[in-house]
């Protein structure tokens, strides 16, 4: 690379400091409400009424964290976020983890253990991926009435986990069936039958593509909103409705600070998913394109 | 150790029949090929021996018992893949040792047969690395002994050396052939190389179409093709064909017209020959001479091109009348250039005819020149 770089012509060189300006603008400009958000989360919300949006804070307290975990008001409640962050994580874990399974199960038969219909089946499931989330709520709201499914936590769990279900199982089928079926061949031969050959050869060969599962999913779950607001109430809510309340709640002063907060802790773990298994996911979501 | 009989097996994927009927007996011990072009269902037949494919109808025996309704690890088969089929995963221990895991085999046994087998193809030193740090031989290699450790009855192998340069294919060819004389265990290879089939064969079996054309041993399908289909499939290059008419039928043999006036006698048996009939008169490329003595048996064509491989130069021939090119194979130093006209004689006991369905008149001479 360096010696590529060696080698430009002059207008190349200019060509590619304009890109790197302009690369860097951009970036600028989409980290700039995080900084605003950092900043004001740490001042006081005296500093907030009379400084400047994007000062940095004169004396940086964690004040209004503290505040937004344990004692800021979402409607009439005072105890802070903390109880709904607990309630996306009991709610995120359980349903990525089953639809990342139950999608690489699908993914499996539909790629390698072809039965009749078994094409049609896979392109009306991925029609699943182009259904707005609208759609299904009311067909969910009666299959959940149903089903007599009171627990809003273990709602949520069902409700997103038959979502992913589309997405999960077209990630799976889509990178099974870059794997040649004489390794299925080769394993039967070797005396492994159908489970044992997805848990100990499929499985353990799709690492890429359960990563991108989770970071879809863990993304999709967790900042979903209608689902939350729509099927789940009170205590059980998740984290976005939780925020949405706080931010909403119409009693004296807007503590800006303490909104930043409680919206970074928010955005938290989505970021620190993509921060930890990013490199994954691009491998992952070229994984086969280039034969290994 | 087993053999392999095949009574009237029938593949069919709905109304679509791809296997139409095929019987076979496999000695226990031989070494079998089947070949032919792509699509011929050699590898569908080998799939269904392994147990991969069901048989839709007819019977399958191996070591006597019928397996039609057997699963694959109980047909006590091993199979090497096109692809190698190595699980990316494991190391290449792991890989040979993983059906005798699911086997229950204990540990001691395991590791005593998985290193006898990488004794045997020379890749204990590669036991712990991952098939992705192998190269496309030692990769084979792995997948070969997997299937050694099972101690299988039967052998299958599907296309194992398509994969592999030139170089390595001539390489692992030979292995295998050492391989077979160590193990001495049944061995069926599928192939669509003609060469690998010739070369590793007891006996070959070509296959066309879903249907067995010939089965027999390598010279005897070279000397003795059934049909004009073996006799174009087996040698390299082809067979040359020229359609004839029979103009005469004696007691050497059969004279038949070539379209451009020339007359040319195979020594071939007679029976069901009958003057006027039209033939296709066959001659395979290393077989022309180019004496001049001999006044008989003689075509003359004009040099199309010449291509010179240095062991030999092979003459691409155009002859009045005839539909292809005959392609000549001439000694390295022949001196024919693009647009000379060659004479040729065809010697009779290396002609080879077939009549108008197909079918061929059994040679005479051939019979000798096999021994």
């Amino acid at each position: 690379m360096a010696d590529l770089a060696y080698h430009q012509t002059p207008a190349a060189r200019i060509g590619r400091f304009g890109i790197y300006a302009v690369l860097a603008l951009f970036a600028l400009y989409y980290l700039a409400p995080l900084y605003v958000m950092v900043v004001t989360s740490l001042k006081s919300l005296e500093e907030v009424r009379n400084g400047n949006l994007l000062a940095l804070p004169a004396a940086p307290s964690l004040e209004a964290w503290s505040t937004a975990w344990s004692s800021a008001c979402t409607g009439v409640e005072c105890s802070g976020i903390q109880g709904y962050f607990w309630n996306s994580i009991k709610m995120l874990v359980p349903a990525v983890a089953l639809s990342t399974l139950i999608g690489a199960v699908n993914g499996y038969v539909l790629a390698m253990w072809r039965f009749k219909g078994s094409d049609l089946f896979f392109t009306l499931l991925m029609i699943g991926c182009f259904l707005p989330f609208q759609v299904v709520i009311l067909p969910m709201a009666q299959m959940l009435g149903f089903l007599g499914l009171e627990n809003g936590t273990a709602r949520l769990v069902l409700v997103h986990t038959i979502y992913g279900l589309a997405f999960t199982t077209m990630f799976f089928r889509n990178f099974y069936v870059t794997i040649p079926d004489e390794l299925v061949k080769a394993a039967r031969i070797d005396g492994a039958g159908f489970l044992r050959i997805f848990f100990r050869i499929m499985l353990p060969i799709s690492l890429p593509t359960i990563a991108v599962c989770v970071i879809w999913q863990t993304t999709q779950i967790w900042n979903d909103f209608l689902f939350g607001v729509v099927f789940s109430a009170g205590e059980t809510q998740p984290m976005t409705v939780a925020l949405n309340n706080l931010v909403n709640t119409s009693t004296g002063v807007k503590h800006y600070n303490v909104e930043m907060a409680a919206a970074i802790i928010a955005a938290l773990p989505t970021l620190c998913v993509y921060a930890f298994g990013g490199k994954y996911f691009i491998r992952g979501l070229t994984a086969g394109a280039v034969k290994g | 150790m087993s053999d392999v009989v095949l009574r009237g097996i029938r593949k069919a994927y709905g109304e679509i029949q791809t296997i139409h009927g095929v019987d076979l007996d496999i000695r226990d011990g031989e070494f079998i090929v089947f070949v032919g072009p792509s699509g011929c269902g050699k590898s569908t037949l080998l799939r269904m021996i392994a147990g991969l494919e069901d048989i839709t109808q007819g019977e399958m025996l191996i070591g006597g018992e019928r397996v039609n309704d057997t699963p694959p690890a109980k047909r006590g088969v091993a199979m090497v893949f096109q692809s190698y089929a190595l699980y990316p995963h494991m190391s290449v221990y792991d890989n040979m040792a993983f059906g005798l895991k699911l086997a229950g085999v204990g540990q001691n046994e395991t590791r005593t047969a998985v290193e006898r087998a990488a004794k045997i193809l020379q890749i204990e030193h590669l036991l712990d690395r991952k098939p992705k740090a192998l190269s496309g031989g030692q990769r084979q290699r792995v997948a070969i002994g997997r299937a050694i450790v099972r101690k299988p009855n039967v052998f299958l192998f599907d296309e194992p050396l398509s994969n592999l340069d030139a170089a390595l294919r001539v390489q692992m060819r030979i292995e295998i052939t050492k391989l077979h004389r160590e193990l001495a265990t049944t061995m069926i290879y599928v192939t669509h190389d003609q060469v690998e089939a010739m070369t590793l064969a007891d006996r070959i079996v070509v296959l066309q179409a879903g249907k067995v054309e010939q089965v027999g041993a390598p010279l005897e399908l070279y000397h003795h093709p059934a049909n004009l289909f073996v006799a174009g499939f087996i040698g390299s290059p082809k067979m040359n064909f020229v359609d004839a008419r029979i103009s005469a039928v004696e007691q050497r043999g059969i004279t038949v017209q070539l379209s451009d006036g020339s007359s040319v006698t195979a020594a071939v048996e007679s029976a069901g020959a009958s003057v006027g009939a039209k033939v296709t008169l066959g001659i395979r490329p290393e077989h022309f001479c180019f004496d001049t003595e001999d006044a008989t048996n003689r075509i003359s064509g004009c040099v199309m091109a010449v291509e010179q491989l240095g062991e030999a130069t092979y003459l691409y021939l155009e002859v009045q009348g005839a539909a292809d090119m005959l392609v000549v194979r001439a000694d390295a130093a022949h001196p024919a250039r693009r647009g000379e006209t060659v004479q040729l004689r065809l010697p009779a006991e290396r002609c080879y005819l077939f009549n108008e369905t197909g079918l061929a008149y059994q040679r005479r001479a051939a019979v000798e020149l096999s021994k």
